[in-house]
């Protein structure tokens, strides 16, 4: 057999997927199903002074309808948060349906529960609530001045300060010693997950004996299982979740919702099948957002740029109320503020502060696009200071590959690395010197279209994680993964993986590693995944962790397999075990290459069990459990070329290099998707997506006509390359991709429309660089240097570079 | 994200679709690529009772020389016009314009008498019959009329079509190898312009269609709008740079989460300016 690792093969998922054959939660026809309807606050904080459904109960096909008073008998605890960070944080209860107050545009206040779709949603529109109108607060600085409280309760909307300061006093001194020193305040824009496809649950209850079964689009199953029946109260062994096809998440699917117990609670209220499908509206109120944050960034340096501390302090936005693992996302960044750096000194402080707006929580990346942006900025910032390149800055700071596994001083070990060459490679790639060049021709021309590049160099941590270490977090669950393997007498092998695939491609990647460790064809290989029926054990699938924690489980299964096999090819073949070699799926006794035994046919004598070992059990078949020693830290460089047009603000990226490493790959075809989409994505924060919200509190950009998810027509192909720097803290060597592009990707842009504007004096311009953003900050600069802006060229619209085409013919703009 | 309860009623000809106007008065609206109204109607922002479906008239979509002037059948989809030889020769502006509307699905969809009868100051195509000098033709029960496009947009989101009238024709002359612009200024690729700029300049006097500019904005007032100080401004014989200065004289443009009045009216004045030089003298 020749090796399938490392090649290109297509994915197994895609036929089932293009043809539209797949089903998504949407499309199970479950019959004698009941629709679910939610009406939600209109307010962003209010009490609930009564509800009324009275009108709603009167429609046609309505068959119940209630409020959340009504429905708090049914919940055994409050909506669950499985990272209470701190000993301290405060966390306010708060379950499926708001009972006396509502913290968000959004938050449910009432149910209804209707034969069809339609009926339920027109009679949601009757229910009348009468809500005593509360002050929002909006703003992050403003909620922490408990100005307004978003829980009175509470007294504070400061849920929790959580702090990583190993050495305070080499901090100090580090900045007291420094010759250069960057401050700097950034903020992290909240962003809307936009999955494709938008949240959906049934739950179907068993016409007997209890079972109840939970289709939901979620990325945790597992997880989900556990938490759902502790807070609807149902045994665990009763309920069964499945996560069919989903449409991507992004994060905003590793969570346990509202609509989720809703339904199973209504279900076995009503003993009828209960359905919700949120529309794209609801789904950008009612799905967690990501990011909401302020950072104050601080680097101290010597003479020659070289840092000597760094100093985070971030203000995270919660939201409304801590959802599964909200209070945690800023520590998943906390230890990177350093990023690819050989930084002496470490201080990261975050406080985490309740507004009345949608929950914030994971995000593709969370956290880590946070750090890298912070630092990836705050470097640029120090370059101009130093007076040197932005790449120069890079290189004399990098951790150089002799100092690996790498101790970092916030008190990390990085497994692996080797920055310089990712981004010499991204340099050569984006043509960095000619870039270079023609930015100061254009300059020196008075160009008013300006050439900016930028770069951003990362490293993250992924494969979530050593359960020791989210012990040390106080995370409340560990960080393994399971697999089991079995041989079906026909020789095809049966994946049983505790991931859960929602886009990534684990079929494919983990019918390569099992092709190529039993010698079998990957067609030949089936994985079972995203039931917990089916796959009882797992932790799912987030934070880039599938591959290096769930397949390393996966491949460490096929070697107990291989090595029963070799006891029963050992006994069939008549030597002993250690005489055999294994390689490609067979079996072949040492010295004697024409005695052999292929792995399936062992996997045939293990079914029949004919002429096994004594004391051997029959069937080949074994699990393993994996609980990493440490994160992976895969890394590497993406440079971005941007033209900013003076006269207008537009942006536009005209190239886009990423240059990753994430150590051994097993399908490049499925890293480079990865590398794409999150490029886009994280470029995407840069240049196009916000969630706004008006003073109210009100979600502005609740749809996608406003909230601007960029299309393929808004961004350039993109050129991609890999370094490979195994890991060694798995067998296989690998790190992971899923959220490289985007931790990578927004630092890049705005570091180019940073350089592009310095003619101007700008050093700032807040995510996303909107052109209204982009004219105003050159607007005000030229007004403060006087009559003329850096290029001679003003605001007021002076002829520029946008020569006529082709005067008077027609020279059409296409 | 879905409507209200409505009757829908399929007319087999423009004359049905009128009567069924006649019959159902305000609650009425015409259905034709549905890009419109229907999202409106699955935000409940719309609540027509009844839908009155012309998408299938097949006699209404066409496109055809008529003397100075090319006509275009109000069902014609915006990709058909994309694609048209005869404009592509004859009004090149118009296919420039319909081919950046929204994205491929919607251009196949959505039809030239849709867009401009629902009188969306944001909508490209208004505008390039407004710098066009076009016209629309409509019928009702007394008969046919014609409207110049100066005279159709009265005001937000609404035109100066009857209630019982159905919009069949659009009417746009030649260019006669006039200069042509299209700016179309957004965020996205797919969007909405900000702001957008249509322009023509005819040689003076020249060709039978007449002489003079016509420059008309997008996105820059409660409808769309002609820039009447910048094609005096020409006429006066200003330069474009001159001209451009006047793209948003007398105009209150819209505040929204892409832009501020002060910036639109900057921007229409860069991208009048472009157009201009693009268009040429």
């Amino acid at each position: 057999m020749t090796a399938v690792v490392g090649t290109r093969m297509l994915r197994k998922e895609d036929p089932e997927l293009l043809t539209g054959e797949a089903r998504y939660v949407d499309d199970l026809v479950i019959p004698g199903a009941l629709h679910l309807a939610i009406v939600r606050s209109t307010y962003a904080h209010a009490t609930i002074k009564s509800v009324d459904v009275s009108a709603a109960l009167a429609q046609p096909g309505v068959v119940a309808a209630f409020s959340g008073a009504d429905l708090r008998p049914e919940w055994a605890g409050p909506m669950p948060c499985a990272w209470p960070v701190t000993e301290d944080m405060l966390n306010p209860e708060h379950f499926p349906i708001a009972v006396h107050t509502a913290c968000y545009v959004g938050d449910a206040v009432a149910v209804v529960v209707a034969e069809t779709d339609v009926a339920a949603r027109d009679a949601a529109e009757l229910v009348e609530v009468d809500f005593d109108v509360l002050p929002a607060v909006v703003d992050l600085e403003d909620a922490l001045s408990d100005r307004v409280l978003v829980h009175e309760a509470l007294g504070t909307n400061r849920s929790y300060t959580w702090e990583l300061i190993p050495d305070a006093d080499a901090v100090e001194e580090a900045f007291a010693n420094a010759s250069h020193t960057v401050v700097e305040r950034y903020v992290q824009q909240r962003l809307i997950p936009s999955a494709m496809e938008t949240r959906g649950v049934v739950a179907v209850p068993a016409v007997y004996g209890g079972e109840i079964t939970l289709y939901t689009s979620t990325q945790i199953p597992h997880i989900l299982r556990v938490l759902a029946a502790l807070t609807v109260g149902v045994s665990e062994s009763k309920l069964r979740v499945v996560a069919p096809s989903v449409g991507g998440g992004f994060g905003s699917k590793l969570d346990v919702y509202a609509e989720e117990l809703l339904c199973l609670a209504l279900a076995r209220r009503l003993r009828r099948p209960v359905r919700w499908s949120e529309d794209r509206m609801e789904n950008t109120q009612a799905t967690i957002q990501g990011r909401g944050m302020i950072q104050h960034m601080e680097l101290a340096a010597d003479a020659d740029g070289r840092v000597t501390a760094v100093r985070a302090r971030l203000l995270a936005d919660m939201g409304a109320y801590l959802q599964l693992v909200t209070p945690g996302i800023p520590l998943l960044g906390a230890f990177l503020y350093g990023g690819v750096y050989d930084i002496p000194a470490y201080s990261f402080v975050c406080t985490g502060v309740f507004t009345t707006k949608t929950p914030t929580d994971a995000y593709r990346g969370a956290g880590r696009p946070e750090a890298t942006y912070a630092l990836e900025r705050a470097m640029d910032a120090l370059a101009r200071q130093v007076g040197v390149d932005p790449a120069e800055i890079r290189r004399r700071n990098f951790i150089h590959p002799d100092q690996f596994p790498y101790s970092s001083s916030g008190g990390l070990i990085f497994d692996s690395g080797n920055y310089e060459p990712a981004l010499a490679r991204a340099m050569e790639m984006a043509g960095y010197d000619q870039v270079r060049s023609d930015q100061a021709a254009r300059r020196s021309a008075g160009a008013t279209k300006h050439l900016g590049i930028g770069l951003s160099s990362y490293v993250e941590m992924c494969g979530l994680a050593p359960s020791r270490v989210l012990s040390a977090l106080r995370y409340v669950a560990g960080g393994w993964e399971s697999s089991t393997v079995r041989f079906l007498p026909t020789g095809k092998v049966q994946v049983v993986t505790g991931t859960t695939p929602h886009g990534q491609g684990h079929e494919t990647s983990w019918s390569m590693i099992v092709a190529d460790q039993l010698g079998v064809s990957p067609d030949d290989v089936e994985v079972l995944h995203s039931d917990t029926s089916i796959a009882p054990h797992g932790m799912d699938t987030y934070g880039s962790r599938s591959l290096s924690v769930g397949g390393t489980a996966l491949w460490l299964a096929t070697e107990k397999v291989i090595d029963k096999a070799k006891l029963i090819a050992a006994h069939q073949l008549e030597v002993a075990a250690e005489d055999l070699d294994y390689a490609g799926g067979t079996f072949t006794v040492k010295g004697s290459p024409d005695r052999t035994m292929a792995i399936g046919a062992v996997a045939f004598e293990a079914f029949t069990a004919h002429n096994l070992p004594d004391g051997l059990e029959p069937n080949l078949e074994a699990s393993s459990h994996w609980d990493p020693p440490n994160f992976t830290f895969p890394f590497g460089t993406h440079i971005c070329v941007v033209e900013v047009d003076e006269e207008t603000g537009k942006v536009d990226v005209l190239k886009y290099v990423a240059v990753d490493d994430c150590g051994t790959q097993i399908n490049p075809l499925i890293i480079e998707g990865q590398v794409h989409g999150g490029i886009v994505q994280g470029a995407a924060q840069a240049l196009f997506e916000e969630a706004i919200y008006d003073e109210d509190g009100n979600l502005v950009t609740s749809s996608l006509a406003d909230y601007l998810v960029p299309s393929a027509a808004d961004f350039p192909s993109m050129q991609t390359d890999t370094t490979v720097t195994p890991s060694p803290t798995n067998p296989m060597g690998v790190k992971g991709v899923g959220e490289a592009g985007t931790i990578a990707a927004a630092p890049a842009v705005m570091n180019a429309i940073i350089d592009a504007l310095s003619p101007f004096g700008i050093t700032d311009i807040d995510m996303p660089a909107t052109p209204q953003r982009i004219w105003t900050a050159i607007k005000q600069s030229t007004d403060a240097s006087g009559a003329s802006g850096a290029s001679g060229a003003g605001a007021s619209g002076a002829s520029g570079a946008n020569g006529a085409s082709g005067a008077g013919a027609n020279g059409g703009p296409r | 994200m879905i409507p209200a309860s409505f009757d829908y009623r399929r007319a087999a000809s423009a004359d049905e679709a009128i009567a069924l106007l006649t019959e159902n008065g305000d609650d009425a609206k015409l259905l034709a690529g549905g890009h419109s109204l229907l999202p409106l109607m699955k935000l409940r922002l719309a609540r027509p009772s009844v839908l009155i479906d012309i998408s299938r008239l097949a006699d209404l979509s066409y496109i055809r020389a008529d003397g100075d002037q090319i006509a275009i059948g109000a069902l014609t989809r915006h990709h058909d016009v994309e694609v048209s030889e005869l404009l592509a020769r004859e009004v090149p502006l118009l296919p420039a314009a319909a081919g950046q509307v929204g994205d491929p699905q919607i251009r196949h969809r959505g039809t030239i008498g849709g867009s401009l009868a629902h009188g969306d100051p944001a909508s490209d195509l208004p505008a390039v019959v407004l710098a066009l000098g076009g016209s629309m033709v409509v019928r009702g029960p007394g008969g046919e009329r014609s409207i110049p496009a100066t005279e159709f947009f009265a005001g937000f989101m609404e035109t100066a079509l009857a209630a019982d009238e159905v919009l069949t024709e659009i009417r746009v002359p030649r260019l006669e190898g006039a200069g042509w612009s299209f700016q179309k200024f957004n965020r996205r690729a797919h969007d909405w312009a900000i702001v957008g700029v249509a322009a023509v300049r005819r040689g003076a006097g020249s060709g039978a269609n007449g002489g003079g500019a016509g420059v008309a904005l997008v996105n820059m007032a409660s409808t769309p709008v002609r820039a009447t100080a910048v094609e005096e401004a020409l006429a006066g014989g200003a330069s474009a740079t001159e001209a451009a200065a006047h793209a948003a004289d007398g105009l209150d443009p819209p505040s929204d989460i892409n832009a501020t009045p002060e910036f639109r009216r900057h921007l229409a004045q860069v991208l009048v300016r472009r157009a201009l030089e693009e268009a040429g003298a």
